[in-house]
């Protein structure tokens, strides 16, 4: 499998609010496919066999706040893919994309911005700290952009 | 031993800046922005920190100790909560394992680790942890004489008079705090957290375990509950802390406010040169629980502050990019300097 990462990506500038409400009543699958995609690429590959196991098989939100975009995502047969649309899910979390962009390239701190409520976890709170210490174990997802 | 009044008599010693890590990564970035040492837990519950996700493996810390080794920096493991008294071969494996990785010093705070430390691995440099709450230099002999501790690591409840005492007259090292959340600081006996979920840090490593946190979004906004119990309910747009029982607001008297403790950091910038003066040896940075980018940020700060210090205490100031820097990371956003500024004992 070829991986390449970190990844570059640069920040986009959020969409007028008009176009933020159509975003949020569109069908989550593609972005949640997309999302699925990139972590396959840029995550699985780094993610330790434990944190694997224990992350697997719980569904997973994530809303881009100032997008108005919502994927869901789960780990399944050692694989992220995106999950249904409804139904529970063990974590929701909830930034605008600065916040997300600054966590992913290793700028921030994901309890200084819960802190702030500039990043908001809902749900099973052992899972979603797990999950944020298997990243910051990790290391950056992304560089900043050249 | 270089005791602390020795390094009083002369020039003013310059401290060790120990820093934590919750993982490998943070380790790495802790050296590489300054640490002179590091501080670390294995992934059970022998350390205050037993979080999923944190902490080392064997692998990981053996990979941990040679970049530190190779940079010439220390690498302290954190052995100190204390044992279960039904299985306390746990708490023994894990010193034969840090001994085995080839660890710098223990830190230690359970007198049943200790004394198996000091009878199977004589050798082992040990540490006092704060979690075994010396708060008098009395104390801290008895550690040294009874179980060779080298260094012990004050309790935050001292003030700066407190603090000078115990280094005038300790012939062990003293290390205190610097930056870092604080908590209700009766380290070593709180047992708030078993109050309301049946384990505390001392017991299971976990102060409000994650299992038995809730963050409920409501119409009145968002409530936090540890296994049930309200602790606190935020407003939309409002601060938030840890989801501790120290930290939470409660109506007492008829009024709402935080009835023990309000979310805040310690930050002891300000009070260098008179530490550096006594003679402290080290200089403790909390938070293993934050991220790579927290310990890199807040080393890199003491970093600068510390050999700013060294190199001038007459003329040290604390520098307004530092003040800066710090309150980025502090929880509540709000600096104190503790107990040590404290008017009352």
């Amino acid at each position: 499998m070829k991986t390449s990462f970190p990844i570059r990506l640069p920040a986009l500038p959020p969409p007028p609010a008009a176009l933020r409400t159509l975003i949020a009543r569109l069908p989550i699958q593609p972005p949640s496919r997309l999302l699925a995609a990139a972590l396959n690429r840029v995550l699985r590959p780094r993610l330790p066999a434990d944190a694997a196991l224990e992350l697997a098989d719980r569904t997973v939100e994530i809303e881009v706040r100032d997008f108005g975009l919502r994927c869901r995502l789960a780990l399944r047969d050692g694989r992220f893919r995106s999950a249904p649309d409804h139904g529970p899910v063990a974590l929701r979390i909830a930034a605008d994309s600065a916040s997300y962009l600054r966590l992913l390239r290793g700028d921030d701190d994901a309890d200084r911005l819960f802190f702030e409520r500039a990043l908001v976890m809902e749900g099973d709170t052992e899972y979603g700290l797990l999950l944020k210490n298997t990243l910051d174990a990790i290391g950056p997802l992304l560089h900043r952009p050249a | 031993m270089q005791t602390s009044r020795t390094a009083h008599a002369t020039l003013p010693r310059k401290p060790a800046l120990v820093c934590p890590a919750g993982s490998l990564r943070a380790l790495t970035l802790a050296i590489d922005a300054g640490a002179d040492a590091v501080y670390m837990g294995l992934k059970d519950a022998t350390n205050a920190r037993n979080f999923a996700g944190l902490n080392f493996d064997l692998a990981q810390a053996r990979d941990g100790i040679a970049y530190a080794r190779s940079r010439g920096r220390e690498v302290l493991m954190a052995l100190n909560t204390f044992a279960d008294a039904r299985a306390p071969e746990r708490w023994f494996a894990a010193v034969d394992a840090a001994a085995g990785l080839g660890i710098d010093a223990l830190i230690c705070a359970d007198t049943a680790v200790l004394a198996y430390a000091r009878d199977h691995h004589p050798d082992l440099r040990l540490h006092l942890s704060v979690q075994a709450s010396a708060t008098t230099w009395e104390a801290i002999e008895f550690y040294r004489e009874r179980y060779g501790i080298r260094r012990a690591v004050l309790p935050r409840v001292l003030t700066l008079p407190q603090v000078e005492q115990v280094c005038r007259n300790s012939a062990a090292e003293i290390e205190v705090f610097g930056f870092g959340s604080l908590c209700v600081m009766v380290e070593g006996r709180c047992a708030l957290s078993s109050y309301a979920t049946g384990q505390s840090p001392n017991t299971a490593g976990v102060c409000s375990p994650p299992s038995a946190v809730r963050w409920e979004d409501g119409a009145s906004g968002v409530s936090a509950r540890l296994n049930g119990v309200l602790i606190d309910r935020y407003a939309p747009d409002e601060p938030r802390g840890y989801p501790t029982l120290c930290k939470g607001r409660f109506e007492v008297d008829g009024a709402r406010d935080y009835a023990l403790e309000e979310p805040t950091s310690l930050n002891t910038l300000a009070l260098l040169p008179q530490l550096m003066d006594m003679g402290i040896a080290a200089i403790k940075i909390e938070g293993r629980q934050r991220s790579p980018a927290y310990v890199e940020q807040v080393t890199r700060v003491w970093r600068a502050a510390i050999d700013d210090c060294a190199a001038q205490p007459a003329r040290f100031g604390v520098q307004p990019q530092w003040t800066a820097a710090l309150g980025r990371w502090a929880e509540g956003q709000q600096h104190t300097l503790g107990a040590y500024d404290r008017p009352w004992r």
